[in-house]
C-alpha cells in the first residue's frame, strides 16, 4: 500500500466522529431524495401509465338525460377523439352485515366496446350488455365489506329494491379516491362504486336510449376550452349540468394535489439535506487541510504537486460520501417502498410499485461530490499557496479586535471568556453564519413538517366543529316541499332540523366563467355555519351571494359586485345577482343564500334537497339506519364519524410523520454542532490547554468551548423559525387546489418543540465532544507549536 | 538559616510505556527547591528536565515516588486536587507563549486574576514586565519578546510561590531573550517568587542562584552558584 493510502485510512479513522456525521447527513439527503422524490416519481409514473391505459377521459359532463343519437353531435365536435355516453345515479345500498347506511355510485358498462376510463378487473368478470342485477363493484368496497364473487347485495332502484349478484371487483381510473358525491374522505364501507351492463341499467333506471353523462377524449388533450363550450351549448336542451375537465374531476383533484405537495416535499426537504451537506463538507475539509498544513508543507517539500495533494484531501471527503450513498441508497429504497404501501390506503393504482431512480442518486451523490471537492480544494489551494517553507513554520497569531457589544460600550459587563467567545464568533462570520444557517436549517425542517399537521389540525377542527356541527346529513332523493323539515322535527331522536336547498349553477364574470353549487339556508340556522380562516363565523346576508375566496378567484372578483348566475336545473333561468361578501375559507368553491332568496334566484318550486339534523344523544347509528331505509332519502351521512375516521388516520400518520422528521433534523443539527464542537477543538485546542494550565477546571473549559456552539444554536433556532414560517408559506402558496387550501396556521407548540429538538441535539453532540476533550493530554498540545 | 521548601521530590521515577518499549523520563530523583530561589534546570533534549517541570506542576503525575508542594502531596492528589492548586499556586511559562489570541494582553492576564484569590491588577502585572504601554494590544500585534513577557505577566498575576519556566527563551533572539529574562529575574526579586527555568542553554545557566544539571533521567550535578551572571553579559 502506498503511503498516501495509509495516511488516508489512518486520518479517516482519526476523525471518525466527523466523517460518521457527515456521512449520515449525506444518508439522509439521499434517503429523502430517493424516498420522496422517489415516491413522487412512483406515483405519478403509475398514475400516467393507469390514465394512458385506460383511456382515461379529459371532458365529463353530467346532464339529466339525452338521446343517443347526441352523442355523434358531440363526436362532431372540432377535437374530440373519443366519447363515452352512460348512465350514472346514486342509491341506497344495503348490505346484510353493516348497520349504517351505504350508498352506492351506478355506472353502466359496455362490455363490447372499448370506452374511457376502462376498468381493471381485479378478479371475476364484467356484466354482459343485457344481464340484469350482476355488478362489477370497486376494490376498496369490497374489501372493507369482505364482498367478493358470488356475494349479494340490495339496492334501491327507482323506488325498487332489487337483489344484485357481484360477478366481479374492479378499479376505476376514475375513481383512484374513490370519495362519495359531497364528501371529503373516503368511507370506503359507506360508499361504494358499482357497475352493470348499459342495457340492463338503463332499463331498471328508465334510461333506455339515453344518457345522462358522457366523457370525452380531446386529441392530444389540447383545445379543451373551446369543447367544453361547445359540449355545454349542445348539452343545454337537455339539463347539462356544466362541463368540466380533469382539473376539477374529484379523484384527479385529489390525486394532483397529493402529487403537488409529494412534489414540494420532496423537492424541498432533500434540497434543504443537500445544501448542509455542502456546508458540512466544505467546512470539514477546509479546517481539516488547514490543520495538516504543515503535512502538507513536508508533502510538497518532498515534491508532491498541488494535485497530488488535493486529490489525496478529495479522497477523504468521497469516503465519507461513498459511506453515506451506500447506507442512503439502502434506506432509502426500504422508506420509499413504506411510503408508497401507505399510498396504497388511500389511492386506488392497478400496479404501484416503488420505482428506484438512480438519476436520483446520481443528483445527490453529484452535489456531494462537487461540495467536498469545493470544500478540500479551497483548503488545499490556501495551504499550498504558501512556500513548503513558511508552512512549517508555526502559523502567526490569528488577528482579533474588539468585539460589537464591547465597541457600544458594554464592555465592563463581559468577562474575559465571555470576550473569547463573542469575538471568535465575530472573527469568522461567514463560517458562524453557516453553523447557524445550517441548526436553523434544522430548526425549520420541523417547523415545516409540524406546521403541516398544525394546519390539518386547525382545518378539521374548522370544518367539524365549527362549520359542520350537525350530527348527520340527509340528502333527499327527490325535491321536497320545506314542510319536510316539521316532518322531520316529529321524529323522536331529532332535537333540531335544518333544511337546505342545493342549486347548481354557472357564475359567469365576463369571459371568466365556473359552475359550482349555491346553497340556501335560513337566516337563524345554526348547525352549519359560514367561518372564514380566523374562526370567524359570517352571518348570512337576507339578499345576495355569498361566496367563498376560491372561487372569487376564478372569477377574477376581488370586491363585491354583480355578476350573471345561469341556473343548471329546471327551467334554467338566467339572472344577475349580486356578490354581496366574499370569505376567506378553505374549503374549495363554495357559494351561499338566503333559502327564499336562492328560491327566486332560481325560480321552481320551493322545494328542497336536503337537511341537517342535530339529534338526540346515542341515536346517531338507529337513526341513519332507520332514514337510509326510507325511499325519499337517497343519501346519509355523518360528518363526526368521518371526522372520528380522519382523526385516527392523522393520529396514525402524525406518530410515523413526527418520528422520521424529528430523526432526520436531528442528523442535520447533530452533525453541524457535533462538526462544529469538533472544528472548534482542533483549532483551539492549544487555547484551551493553557486555559487548564493556568488554573481552569474541565468543565469551567468545557463551558467556554460550547459557549460558542451554544451561542450559535440559540442565535439559530429564530432564524430556523422564520425559515421553516418561510418555508411553510411556501408550501401553502403551492398547494391550493379546489378541494382545499391549506390553512397558514403555525402553533407556538410547533416552535417550542422545533427548539427543543434542537437544543437537545446540541447537548448531545457536545456531550460526545466533551469525552474527547477530556482526553485531551495537556502537556503534549502546549508542547507542540501551531 | 536555609530557607523552607516549596518543593521537595524523593525518587521521583517516570516511565511512559510507548507500546513496545518502555521509556524512563525519570529515574530516581530527589529534588528541592526553595522560596525565593531562582533555579536554572540544564540539560540536553530528553534529559527528563521538562518532565520533572510538568510533575512539579501538576501537569503530570510521576509513575513512582513522592513530591511535595510545601505540605500538599502532589503524587496523590486527583484532577480536581490539581486544577485548584495550578490556579492558586504556581505559574507557567512555555516556549510558544500560548496567549489566547482572541484576548488583548490585559485581558490575557484578567484571564487568570479572574479566578485568582489575592491576584494583583492586569495593568500591575503587564507593568512589572515592562508592558505598562501595550495593555490593549493583542497578541497579534505584539513582537515575539513581548508575547512571551506577557505570558509571564499572567503567570505571576495570582502572586504565585513559584513560577515554573520551560525554555522561556527557546525561540527568542539574543536582545529579546535578555528582556524576557530580566523581566524573570525582576518577579525574583521583587516578588520574592521562587523561579525554575528550563533550558538546553547553557548560556543561561550563569543567571541562576542554582544550578541543576541533568542527563538520561537523572540529576548529574547540583551546585549553587556564588557569583551570579548579570543578563546583559549572557551571549548566545
Amino acid at each position: 500500500m502506498r503511503s498516501l493510502q495509509k495516511k488516508l485510512l489512518r486520518d479517516l479513522w482519526h476523525n471518525r466522529g466527523q466523517v460518521v456525521s457527515i456521512a449520515a447527513v449525506v444518508a439522509t439527503a439521499i434517503m429523502t431524495v430517493l424516498s420522496m422524490r422517489g415516491t413522487y416519481e412512483s406515483l405519478l409514473h403509475s398514475r400516467d401509465t393507469f390514465y394512458q391505459e385506460s383511456a382515461f377521459p379529459h371532458v365529463w359532463a353530467g346532464l339529466e338525460r339525452a338521446p343517443e343519437s347526441v352523442k355523434d353531435r358531440i363526436a362532431a365536435i372540432d377535437g374530440v377523439s373519443a366519447v363515452d355516453t352512460r348512465v350514472r345515479f346514486m342509491a341506497n345500498v344495503q348490505l346484510d352485515d353493516v348497520a349504517e347506511p351505504s350508498r352506492g355510485l351506478f355506472s353502466s358498462l359496455d362490455p363490447n366496446v372499448p370506452g374511457l376510463g376502462k376498468l381493471v378487473l381485479r378478479s371475476g368478470r364484467l356484466p354482459e350488455l343485457r344481464e340484469r342485477d350482476r355488478v362489477v363493484i370497486n376494490e376498496k368496497f369490497a374489501e372493507t365489506n369482505q364482498l367478493g364473487e358470488g356475494d349479494a347485495f340490495h339496492a334501491i332502484i327507482n323506488g325498487q329494491q332489487r337483489a344484485l349478484t357481484i360477478v366481479g371487483v374492479a378499479i376505476s381510473p376514475e375513481y383512484m379516491y374513490p370519495l362519495a358525491p359531497g364528501s371529503i374522505f373516503p368511507d370506503h364501507q359507506t360508499f361504494g362504486l358499482v357497475w352493470m351492463g348499459r342495457e340492463a341499467l338503463a332499463s331498471e333506471s328508465d334510461m333506455e336510449g339515453a344518457f345522462n353523462e358522457v366523457a370525452i377524449q380531446v386529441q392530444g388533450g389540447g383545445h379543451q376550452t373551446a369543447v367544453i363550450e361547445e359540449l355545454d351549448r349542445i348539452l343545454k336542451p337537455y339539463g347539462g349540468l356544466g362541463a368540466y375537465g380533469r382539473d376539477e374531476q374529484i379523484s384527479h383533484q385529489f390525486l394532483e394535489g397529493e402529487l403537488v405537495q409529494n412534489r414540494n416535499t420532496g423537492t424541498l426537504i432533500p434540497a434543504v439535506f443537500l445544501a448542509v451537506v455542502a456546508f458540512l463538507l466544505n467546512i470539514v475539509l477546509r479546517r481539516l487541510v488547514d490543520t495538516q498544513r504543515q503535512e502538507i508543507a513536508v508533502l510538497k517539500a518532498f515534491g508532491y504537486t498541488n494535485l497530488d495533494v488535493g486529490w489525496f484531501y478529495l479522497k477523504f471527503a468521497l469516503s465519507a460520501v461513498l459511506i453515506g450513498t451506500a447506507a442512503g441508497v439502502f434506506f432509502g429504497i426500504w422508506f420509499g417502498q413504506i411510503m408508497v404501501e401507505m399510498y396504497k390506503e388511500f389511492f386506488v393504482f392497478p400496479d404501484l410499485r416503488y420505482l428506484f431512480g438512480w438519476h436520483l442518486v446520481g443528483l445527490a451523490v453529484f452535489i456531494s461530490v462537487a461540495a467536498a471537492a469545493i470544500g478540500a480544494l479551497g483548503g488545499v489551494r490556501s495551504a499550498t499557496k504558501l512556500p513548503p517553507a513558511e508552512a512549517m513554520r508555526p502559523k502567526a497569531p490569528a488577528h482579533f479586535r474588539p468585539g460589537i457589544f464591547e465597541r457600544m460600550g458594554f464592555e465592563k459587563w463581559l468577562s474575559s471568556t465571555a470576550r473569547m467567545v463573542l469575538r471568535n464568533i465575530e472573527r469568522q462570520p461567514i463560517k458562524s453564519t453557516l453553523s447557524a444557517l445550517g441548526v436553523a436549517f434544522s430548526v425549520a425542517i420541523l417547523v415545516l413538517g409540524m406546521f403541516m399537521f398544525d394546519a390539518i389540525d386547525y382545518m378539521m377542527d374548522l370544518q367539524f366543529n365549527q362549520v359542520q356541527r350537525e350530527d348527520i346529513s340527509v340528502v333527499f332523493e327527490r325535491p321536497l316541499p320545506e314542510s319536510v323539515q316539521q316532518e322531520l322535527e316529529y321524529l323522536d331522536a331529532v332535537s333540531k332540523a335544518e333544511i337546505f336547498r342545493a342549486v347548481p349553477v354557472r357564475f359567469v364574470n365576463g369571459h371568466l366563467e365556473t359552475e359550482a353549487g349555491i346553497t340556501g339556508r335560513r337566516l337563524d340556522d345554526d348547525l352549519q355555519r359560514i367561518i372564514d380562516a380566523d374562526g370567524q363565523h359570517i352571518r348570512l346576508p337576507s339578499h345576495g351571494i355569498v361566496v367563498s375566496r376560491y372561487l372569487a378567484d376564478q372569477l377574477g372578483l376581488d370586491s363585491p359586485g354583480p355578476l350573471t348566475v345561469e341556473i343548471l336545473e329546471g327551467n334554467r333561468p338566467e339572472n344577475t345577482a349580486e356578490i354581496v361578501d366574499i370569505v376567506d375559507d378553505f374549503l374549495g368553491a363554495s357559494a351561499y343564500m338566503e333559502l327564499d332568496a336562492l328560491h327566486r334566484l332560481a325560480g321552481g318550486t320551493r322545494s328542497v334537497n336536503g337537511a341537517n339534523l342535530k339529534l338526540l344523544p346515542g341515536t346517531r347509528d338507529d337513526v341513519m339506519t332507520h332514514l337510509a331505509g326510507m325511499p325519499s332519502i337517497s343519501g346519509v351521512s355523518s360528518p363526526r364519524k368521518m371526522y372520528e375516521i380522519f382523526s385516527q388516520q392523522m393520529d396514525e400518520g402524525l406518530l410515523l410523520g413526527v418520528f422520521f422528521l424529528v430523526f432526520f433534523s436531528s442528523i442535520i443539527a447533530l452533525a453541524v454542532i457535533y462538526n462544529g464542537a469538533r472544528i472548534a477543538l482542533s483549532e483551539r485546542g492549544r487555547e484551551l490547554a493553557s486555559l487548564r494550565v493556568l488554573g481552569f477546571s474541565k468543565q469551567e473549559v468545557a463551558v467556554l468551548l460550547f459557549s460558542e456552539q451554544g451561542l450559535v444554536t440559540l442565535i439559530a433556532i429564530p432564524i430556523g423559525w422564520l425559515l421553516g414560517y418561510w418555508m411553510s408559506w411556501a408550501m401553502v402558496s403551492a398547494f391550493v387546489t379546489e378541494s382545499y387550501r391549506i390553512p397558514f396556521i403555525v402553533d407556538a407548540g410547533t416552535f417550542a418543540f422545533s427548539a427543543a429538538a434542537t437544543v437537545i441535539a446540541g447537548i448531545v453532540s457536545s456531550f460526545i465532544v466533551r469525552r474527547r476533550l477530556n482526553r485531551y493530554d495537556l502537556i503534549s498540545v502546549l508542547k507542540t507549536r501551531d | 538559616m536555609e530557607r523552607p521548601h516549596i518543593f521537595k521530590a524523593r525518587a521521583l521515577s517516570k516511565i511512559y510505556d510507548m507500546g513496545e518499549v518502555q521509556v524512563a523520563a525519570l529515574r530516581d530523583v530527589d529534588f528541592d527547591l526553595r522560596e525565593g530561589e531562582l533555579l536554572v534546570l540544564l540539560g540536553a533534549s530528553g534529559s527528563g528536565k521538562s518532565t520533572l517541570l510538568n510533575i512539579l506542576g501538576g501537569l503530570d503525575s510521576p509513575t513512582k515516588g513522592r513530591v511535595w508542594y510545601r505540605d500538599q502531596q502532589l503524587d496523590t492528589a486527583d484532577e480536581e486536587a490539581l486544577t485548584a492548586y495550578r490556579r492558586h499556586h504556581v505559574g507557567f511559562v512555555f516556549q510558544f507563549y500560548n496567549l489566547i489570541p482572541s484576548l488583548t494582553a490585559r485581558e490575557n492576564v484578567a484571564l487568570v486574576t479572574e479566578i485568582a484569590d489575592d491576584p494583583m491588577t492586569p495593568a500591575e502585572a503587564l507593568e512589572l514586565v515592562g508592558l505598562g504601554d501595550r495593555l490593549d494590544h493583542f497578541p497579534a500585534q505584539l513582537s515575539g519578546g513581548e508575547q512571551q513577557r506577557v505570558a509571564i505577566a499572567r503567570a505571576v498575576a495570582k502572586r504565585p510561590q513559584v513560577l515554573l519556566c520551560d525554555e522561556p527563551t527557546g525561540a527568542l533572539d539574543l536582545e529579546t531573550g535578555r528582556i524576557v529574562l530580566r523581566a524573570l529575574e525582576r518577579v525574583n526579586e521583587e516578588l520574592q517568587t521562587a523561579i525554575a527555568v528550563i533550558t538546553h542553554n547553557a548560556a543561561i545557566a550563569g543567571m541562576g542562584d542554582r544550578i541543576v544539571r541533568m542527563s538520561s533521567g537523572r540529576i548529574a550535578s547540583d551546585e549553587s552558584n556564588q557569583d551570579r551572571v548579570h543578563i546583559d553579559e549572557i551571549i548566545w
